[in-house]
């Protein structure tokens, strides 16, 4: 009764990661997922509706590809009863009513013409169809870069040795720790004040809920309209209580200074919004969890710390945290890994410019706006070896707890 | 009175208060009305102390419902003193009645939040425990605030911005009130438009189809797989139930380039079948975790019961397991429908053809500098108001299901 289940998981999940391994071996890009293939088209010339003319039936083939060669190229195609090919020509063979051409090769590039002669019978002419109402039909075998022994470095070379890369994994260490951090702070700030039942508590959580429940999408560009540097909500805010004097470009600024007692640092604000995003997005979940633990904590606990005198600051930091900190930290290893995969909030908030462009995005940019798969694929295997690292990680800690 | 610890903590709270109330309310203000109100900061701040000021003028037990409305006025006198008759800004004459409204519910909800924070503690010198005390209550009071204005703001500005046109928004941002004068017609201009010209309620369908079929693939592929792990005894049982959960960690972005570059050979990229095939294999092992949980709790007695019976063991799921399962699958299908709803990546790498979007791909077609940020919003809405719907109709068995799944993040 597993089965099923394993072999669609292993066809979706294992094998694409294996695959991710090849992939990024192999000097292969968008384009080359279209291989080359033999085109062809049929053309008559003649009358073929008058009895016992001769006529001439043409077969124009064609690469599709500029670079690949297609080798054993066979064409098929059927002729109208009540036509004689008098001619098949040096390539084709006619047995009844199917004609079979056979070509060694196409090469890239390259266009040719099959030429065969043929008259029509009485029969036929009587009641003529053209001989191009059946589509002639051609097959080919071309060298597949996925399926080829050609492997290469150069993707790793590539994307190792540039700059870039070293900052993007520094942007997604960042990114995955303090949005890590802040949707765990603000879920356990927003657990603490709906510990206690009050009226209306059931409506609250509900919507502090709809951050996490909402698309995506939807979401994303609410928060880039809102933000919008020139005719965004939160800027005219900002303007309209003299916090700015322009409008400020957060996702698309990558720092600005700050002075800091006659230091000017620069930060990152770009990244600092979409790590905003996501803490915003996300603590409803740590919320939900750290909520349904809190609500488990006997309060036999409280009473006796109460009646011994413990202020509400220490009771939250000798007792609740205590008894929390087996939640909190499955779920910040749990929300690090799912922050460390997250690819749709940055795509969809800054399409990665500003310095926000994480590993997962990077995968994206290689892979499909600069269109070099091989790259991408490479990306994808740089965060396959960091997740295999988090995951023993995981067993280790985590999922002992868990059982 | 006397002087201490009590009446400095009441004057910070009040402040905080009066600071908060006045932001608060001239900013509502203008994104409802459309008034430009610029709210002074400093007149709420000192409105809000004066007002804990005149509340701990008495000790608590003698803090009568007269004192709250001294204190009451008190706001009013003080913010429309120091602001020098103008709270937002704005001459009195200028919307009169709005205005007063404005500082009526300032004071109001500064007298509440003062009464609330300070109902037990008095002006002298405190304990500890008082003193800690009015620190989590007013971070209580202001956690209230803060999250219920980050969560309510961006979908009121979803919502009010598909409503409005273009000139209007870039002429004042602030202004999101909405003419209810215009007619139903003018007012749903943008979501005409999407459903007239965008082809928006083919997204719908093609995305109910796809999210329904999604929950009844992957329950059709969990229900057995999480039955054999919970009751059937086999070698190797834990390793497998296990181990279907390290799919949790692994990043969909990863997954694509294989699978775009399979599927674009098989030809299966640019179709449905191809999202179906993806979506329940992501899915899957969610389900069968969280139902694989729900299975172990059920009383095992029941299904031997039912086998001596005769039934079989496919029998014995149908007619007894799954009937006492149904909350469980519940929670399981409106989560997975969440998923598949929602779902953004692969339905923008495979889908080329607007035939075919769902809502998700729908809507990021939408995000192009020659439509109207209007219809954006408006499309978003379109692709939120189904699932949170959902959501608050099913709130019990969501929560569940996040609990206990709580897995795509």
């Amino acid at each position: 009764m597993l089965a099923p289940t394993f072999l669609i998981v292993m066809g979706i999940v294992l094998f694409p990661l294996l695959a991710n391994f090849w992939i990024s071996a192999k000097p292969v890009t968008l384009s080359d997922l279209r291989p080359p293939t033999p085109v062809v088209s049929e053309r008559v010339r003649g009358d073929f509706d008058i009895a016992g003319q001769e006529f001439e039936i043409q077969y124009r083939l064609r690469n599709s590809s500029r670079d690949g060669d297609i080798t054993d190229v066979v064409l098929t195609d059927t002729l109208p009863a009540g036509i004689t090919v008098i001619d098949p020509g040096d390539v084709c063979t006619v047995t009844g009513a199917e004609v079979r051409c056979a070509l060694d090769g196409l090469p890239a590039g390259e266009r040719t013409r099959l030429k065969m002669t043929a008259v029509s019978d009485e029969s036929f002419a009587a009641n003529p169809v053209s001989p191009r109402d059946s589509e002639p039909t051609v097959t080919g075998t071309s060298d597949n870069i996925l399926t080829n022994s050609e492997f290469t470095l150069d993707n790793f070379a590539r994307i190792f040795d540039s700059h870039e890369f070293w900052s993007v994994l520094w942007v997604t260490i960042t990114y995955t720790v303090f949005g890590t951090l802040g949707a765990l702070v603000l879920g356990l700030f927003a657990a603490q004040m709906l510990n206690k039942p009050f009226a209306g508590r059931s409506i609250i959580r509900g919507l502090f809920l709809f951050p996490y429940v909402a698309p995506v999408i939807a979401v994303a560009f609410t928060w880039v309209i809102l933000l919008d540097p020139f005719n965004g909500t939160f800027n005219a805010i900002l303007q309209r209580m003299n916090l700015a004097d322009e409008g400020v470009n957060f996702f698309g600024q990558r720092d600005i200074p700050i002075d800091v007692f006659g230091l000017t640092i620069d930060f990152p604000l770009a990244l600092a919004t979409v790590i905003a995003f996501e803490a915003w997005r996300y603590f409803p979940l740590s919320f939900l969890f750290i909520l349904a633990r809190m609500q488990s904590i006997s309060s036999d606990m409280y009473e006796a710390a109460e009646v011994d005198g413990a202020t509400p600051l220490q009771q939250f930091w000798h007792i609740s945290l205590p008894q929390l900190l087996g939640i909190l930290s499955t779920l910040f290893l749990l929300r690090f890994i799912w922050t460390f995969n997250k690819f749709d909030d940055i795509f969809l908030l800054t399409g990665g410019a500003a310095g926000t462009r994480t590993l997962t995005v990077d995968v994206y940019e290689q892979g499909f706006a600069l269109s070099n798969l091989g790259a991408g694929a490479a990306v994808a295997v740089a965060i396959f070896i960091l997740l295999l690292v988090f995951a023993v990680f995981y067993f280790k800690f985590v999922h002992r707890e868990d059982s | 009175m006397r002087i201490g610890t009590g009446l400095l903590l009441g004057l910070l709270t009040g402040l905080l208060w009066g600071t908060i109330a006045v932001a608060l309310t001239g900013i509502s203000l203008t994104l409802i009305t459309g008034l430009p109100a610029t709210p002074i900061i400093s007149a709420g701040a000192l409105g809000g102390a004066v007002n804990a000021a005149i509340i701990m003028l008495r000790a608590p037990a003698d803090r009568t419902p007269g004192l709250y409305l001294v204190a009451f006025a008190g706001v009013i006198v003080s913010m429309m003193l120091v602001s020098f008759g103008a709270p937002f800004s704005l001459a009195f004459s200028e919307s009169s009645l709005i205005q007063a409204f404005g500082v009526g519910l300032i004071a109001l909800a500064v007298t509440f939040a003062n009464r609330a924070v300070l109902i037990d503690i008095q002006s002298g010198m405190l304990k500890r425990y008082a003193i800690d005390l009015v620190i989590v209550r007013t971070l209580k009071g202001f956690g209230f605030v803060f999250f219920s204005v980050i969560v309510i703001l961006p979908f009121y500005v979803m919502v009010m911005t598909s409503l409005k046109n273009q000139q209007d928004l870039f002429l004042n941002p602030l202004d999101l009130s909405i003419d209810l004068t215009q007619g139903a017609a003018s007012l749903f201009d943008s979501y005409v438009e999407l459903f007239t010209k965008f082809n928006f309620g083919r997204f719908l369908l093609i995305s109910t189809i796809v999210s329904v079929c999604t929950v009844l693939i992957t329950l059709a592929f969990s229900i057995p797989g999480a039955y054999a792990v919970a009751r059937l005894k086999f070698p190797g049982q834990t390793v497998l139930s296990s181990s279907i959960l390290l799919i949790y960690l692994v990043p969909m972005i990863v997954l694509v380039i294989p699978l775009y570059a399979v599927f674009s050979q098989l030809g299966l990229r640019n179709t449905v079948v191809g999202l179906l095939i993806v979506y329940p294999a992501t899915t899957v092992p969610v389900a069968l975790y969280m139902l694989q949980g729900y299975f172990r709790g059920l009383p095992a007695e029941l299904e031997e019961a039912g086998l001596m019976d005769g039934l079989s063991r496919f029998g014995v799921i149908w007619k007894i397991t799954l009937p006492l399962a149904l909350p469980a699958l519940a929670s399981v299908s409106l989560y997975v429908f969440m998923i598949a709803w929602n779902e953004f990546l692969f339905a923008f790498m495979f889908l080329d053809d607007p035939d075919i979007f769902t809502l998700s791909r729908g809507v990021v077609s939408l995000n192009s500098s020659e439509v109207p940020r209007q219809h954006l919003m408006a499309g978003a809405v379109i692709a939120t108001v189904p699932i949170l719907v959902i959501f608050l109709w099913f709130e019990r068995f969501l929560v569940q299901g996040l609990t206990a799944g709580s897995v795509k993040g």
